[in-house]
């Protein structure tokens, strides 16, 4: 009952903040409501005892990917009123697609309610062992059969991260840097001058 | 009791919300990029429901792979956003001709 009550609340959220993201007009809102959504996605998953790609989904979205979003959002001067011109324009063909695509995915479900279609079969290699938790079960998965795959992931990572940075990287003609070799350079004999003026007279330099 | 058919029918509306968050925001980038994030959520809700009520922990692990995909995807689409918004002090979807493609 409990189980119930907690998935159509998380469903509920879920589905809103959805709806709300795509919606809203300020993109900092949808920013903030996408990791609303993420959240109770989160708790969708946590609800079955999928706790590891929960807190994974929470990590990853809400801790790196929103904030991402939120530092674009802000760094970037838009007006964004501007670019919601074809909004309504566009809204009863999105409308109607996106009722065609559901009807479609909904009858899929009916489908299988109907008792018309049957789930596969589980490969019995890569079932839950019992006693373990989900994490460690995933673990035990990951760094045996899937080793190869983990790795590959790691690497996509990798060239994500040197790809964002030498695209926004620039080298800027407008500031001064330091230059260390010319400062390492550099006596004190030639800086500086050593002088006792006589009392009453300036210094020329 | 709480089935697989409910946990299908969240994805496939979320699904859905995320092809109507990119027909309706065509022209904002950023809003394209977060209804892909969404697409992306409930096709991972899908495999983890998958996973679990078929016993099999494979769905999790792909899950897992769809993360690292999308973290990626996002990063990078931002950063052409950035460069491409520091080179024409505009991010609107339709102007974006400049290999005349």
């Amino acid at each position: 009952m409990i189980q119930a009550i907690a998935f159509y609340l998380f469903a509920t959220l879920t589905i809103f903040s959805g709806a709300v993201t795509i919606l809203a007009r300020n993109p900092v809102h949808s920013v903030l409501w996408l990791i609303l959504a993420f959240f109770n996605a989160a708790g969708l998953m946590i609800l079955i005892g999928a706790e590891f790609i929960a807190m994974l989904l929470v990590i990853v979205y809400v801790g790196a990917v929103a904030v991402l979003f939120l530092f674009v959002v802000m760094m970037l001067d838009i007006d964004f009123s501007q670019l919601r011109a074809g909004f309504i324009k566009n809204f009863p063909l999105g409308l109607a697609l996106a009722f065609v695509l559901l009807a479609e995915l909904l009858m899929g479900v009916g489908a299988y309610k109907a008792g018309g279609l049957a789930l596969g079969t589980a490969n019995a290699a890569t079932a839950p062992i019992a006693g373990l938790s989900n994490t460690a079960a995933i673990g035990a998965l990951l760094y045996s059969r899937y080793l190869f795959l983990f790795e590959t992931a790691g690497i996509i990572l990798l060239v994500a991260m040197i790809g964002a940075i030498v695209l926004t990287h620039r080298q800027r003609g407008d500031v001064r840097g330091q230059n260390v070799s010319r400062q390492n350079a550099r006596r004190p004999e030639e800086a500086t001058i050593n002088l006792q003026p006589e009392v009453g007279k300036g210094v020329t330099l | 009791m709480i089935g697989i058919e409910h946990y299908v029918i969240v994805s496939a509306i979320l699904f859905v919300l995320g092809v109507l968050g990119i027909f309706l925001n065509r022209k904002n980038v950023i809003i394209l990029l977060m209804a892909i994030e969404l697409i992306l959520l409930s096709v991972n809700l899908n495999l983890v429901a998958f996973s679990v009520f078929l016993h099999d922990l494979v769905g999790q692990i792909f899950a897992m792979f769809v993360l690292t995909v999308a973290a990626g995807e996002a990063a990078i689409g931002l950063a052409i956003l950035v460069i491409y918004f520091r080179g024409r002090g505009t991010i609107a979807v339709d102007d974006v001709n400049r290999m005349k493609g």
